[in-house]
């Protein structure tokens, strides 16, 4: 850790770097979670189990990650008030009763920032998911088809990242009149997939010439058989890494799109909670905690997803280590995922 | 040359698609937006401004989509966005962005190159002294840079220096009780204005230059012409600037041409929190209004923005890296 301290997405660059002509193969990528994987489930969980104990990011992500996901499997346990119930003396501060004071509709704060919490792992997970798999199916099939095929998908997926994302999403938000959660996971993610598209078609093409690839096909398998056993166990850790970097992007974009007033202003959510807030005045009015204590949320949730995907990088990519991988990824550090503005990885194409 | 005409051609592409994107969005939504808007400003709008209307929207028009399409793209390549229907109704969109490009040019723009600079830099001397104070304190502050919405750093900052401490404003460019002109008074009043927002975007934008930077220069401080270098016993400085940083610098210079082509839609909601009259605000301002043609020139401008400056970077790698034109 000392000697290796990139960015959290740094693998995704690292394993771009394999799309080069002629490039080396991020050769370990995955290749130790794989393993695991495939000879049984119990010993690989009891290892990732392990991994996270020994890696302290990886713990506090992990604690981060369990906390948030036991509040929105049970928010009545924790909060007692309705969140949406304008009931209470309007602008308190914070008291016994109401722990961070109420909005200015009368609301308990408290109860807001709790029952908030599962409309943004909703929103976290279904992005993460779904963006993950859309950018498995088109990467891996592009690699795969090779051809015109992938000369298509790839034109696809590079015109896809180089178009400003987050005020396509404010674009198409605006024409759909405030976007549940559901919508919003469909918008985020089939908007949100390319750059993992990217990352996944270098990795399967890497693999492309590998003996065990040729083994299967000279075994004679199916293509559909190769794709799934064969080249996507390979990519756990990549895809481990897609899905909390579109989840964390997923936490980012979704609160900020409610923010400005582009989600359902009914869903009672972490990023509505701040746009009700900043309409009314919030700071001016003297009910900080509203607009803080929703935001801090945000961070922590985010923070959580991104410590954990700093950690599996480490824990995941020990072949990335050595001083001459260190290079490959250095680097491309410019294609280090920050959230806005989205950079392109620096990664020349193999058109 | 094959790499560049490639790359010329992947702009074409994707100015292309952000074209069809902007005609083809409004018509794949449920109930089409524009219907409602047409209907509301029948009366008002004026026949030049409703004829841009039904050939951006499809809306009360006997043409085909086919016919629809072309005649969108006719009325783009002349550059005629129609008049805005609700945000300063009748007036020409092209004019309401103009006034809005150079608030945002001057916020973000001067940020940008601030962020580049003061990045770059610390970027080198944290790496240059490698393990130290500073090198071990960066990354974990980067990660949590990269999970804090950018519109909440803002409102903190409102909080803390504009509503508590009351030392710096926080809304709008100037005070409104100025004239705007040329004079010491005025110029004073927006660089005060300018504080906040610059200094949220600065640290929200600082950390990436910082990283690229500092990785680079690690690699280039372990090739032989770096330690040839301190084998000939020169100063430590100019083996820090003029043999690391110089051949470090590539990736940075490149990222930075592109980050340019970010400043004209990359504070959206920084110019949102602040009140600032940016094109950032300007779109949001269109959104809330339903003011569906000023929002879709707003988005073509900075989608433009984006694809310009990611040809310019392609092209500048191409003239400052040997290595690229070859591969391409």
């Amino acid at each position: 850790m000392a000697t290796l301290q990139t960015p959290p997405g740094a693998s995704e660059a690292g394993a771009g770097a394999g799309a080069a002509p002629g490039g080396r193969a991020p050769a370990a990528a995955g290749l130790p979670l794989a393993g695991g994987g495939s000879i049984g489930g119990a010993r690989s969980l009891r290892r990732m189990g392990r991994a996270i104990t020994a890696n302290r990011k990886a713990t506090v992500g992990t604690a981060l990650l369990v906390l948030f996901i036991l509040v929105a499997l049970f928010p009545g346990l924790i909060a007692h008030d309705d969140p949406q119930a304008q009931i209470y003396p309007r602008g308190l501060t914070p008291n016994a009763q109401h722990w961070l004071g109420t909005t200015s509709f009368g609301q308990d704060i408290f109860a807001q920032v709790i029952y908030g919490t599962r409309p943004v792992l909703l929103i976290a997970f279904g992005v993460g998911l779904l963006a993950t798999i859309v950018a498995m199916l088109i990467g891996v099939a592009a690699a795969y088809l090779g051809g015109a095929w992938d000369g298509t998908l790839s034109v696809f997926t590079d015109v896809l990242l180089v178009i400003p994302l987050f005020p396509l999403l404010i674009i198409i938000g605006s024409y759909l009149h405030g976007a549940g959660t559901s919508v919003m996971i469909a918008v985020i993610a089939l908007t949100g997939w390319s750059y993992t598209a990217r990352q996944l078609r270098a990795q399967a093409l890497s693999l492309r010439n590998r003996d065990f690839l040729n083994a299967a096909k000279v075994r004679g398998e199916r293509p559909l058989y190769v794709i799934c056993v064969e080249i996507i166990p390979t990519m756990t850790s990549l895809l481990v890494a897609a899905f909390l970097t579109n989840a964390l992007y997923a936490v980012l974009f979704s609160s900020s799109l409610q923010f400005i007033g582009l989600g359902d202003p009914n869903v009672t959510s972490w990023g509505t909670m701040l746009y009700w807030a900043q309409n009314n005045e919030a700071f001016q009015t003297g009910l900080p905690l509203w607009i803080i204590v929703p935001g801090l949320c945000i961070v922590l949730l985010g923070a959580g997803f991104a410590l954990l995907n700093y950690a599996f990088d480490e824990i995941g990519n020990p072949a990335l280590r050595p001083a001459k991988s260190i290079r490959a990824r250095t680097t491309r550090a410019g294609a280090v995922a920050a959230p806005t503005p989205r950079r392109r990885p620096r990664v020349k194409r193999t058109g | 040359m094959r790499y560049v005409l490639r790359r010329l051609g992947f702009f074409a592409l994707t100015l292309w698609v952000a074209l069809t994107l902007n005609f083809a969005l409004p018509r794949l939504m449920p109930g089409n937006p524009a219907l409602a808007i047409l209907g509301k400003f029948r009366g008002g709008v004026s026949p030049q401004a409703v004829k841009v209307l039904e050939a951006q929207f499809g809306v009360g028009t006997h043409q085909n989509l086919v016919a629809q399409y072309f005649s969108y793209l006719g009325n783009v390549a002349r550059l005629r966005f129609g008049s805005s229907l609700t945000t300063q109704p009748g007036a020409s969109v092209g004019r309401i962005v103009f006034d809005a490009i150079p608030w945002t040019l001057g916020l973000v723009g001067l940020t940008t190159v601030l962020a580049f600079i003061l990045g770059t830099g610390i970027g080198i001397v944290s790496a240059w002294w490698r393990g130290g104070r500073m090198d071990s304190l960066l990354p974990p502050v980067f990660v949590i840079m990269t999970v804090i919405p950018y519109f909440w750093i803002g409102l903190v900052l409102i909080l803390i220096f504009g509503v508590k401490l009351k030392v710096l404003p926080y809304f709008f460019s100037y005070n409104f009780s100025l004239t705007p002109g040329f004079n010491a008074a005025f110029i004073g009043n927006v660089a005060e204005h300018a504080i906040l927002p610059a200094f949220t975007l600065l640290i929200t934008t600082i950390g990436v230059w910082i990283l690229t930077m500092r990785n680079t220069m690690i690699t280039t401080l372990a090739e032989d012409y770096v330690r040839m270098a301190r084998a000939k016993g020169l100063p430590s400085h100019r083996i820090m600037l003029d043999y690391a940083a110089r051949n470090a610098i590539l990736p940075n210079l490149t990222g930075f041409a592109m980050s340019l082509g970010f400043v004209v839609g990359g504070a959206i909601l920084i110019e949102e929190v602040f009140n600032y009259q940016g094109v950032g605000y300007l779109l949001l301002q269109a959104v809330n209004n339903e003011d569906y043609p000023l929002m879709q020139a707003l988005f073509l401008l900075i989608t433009v923005a984006v694809l310009v400056a990611i040809l310019i970077s392609d092209l500048a790698t191409a003239i400052l890296d040997p290595r690229t034109r070859a591969a391409g």
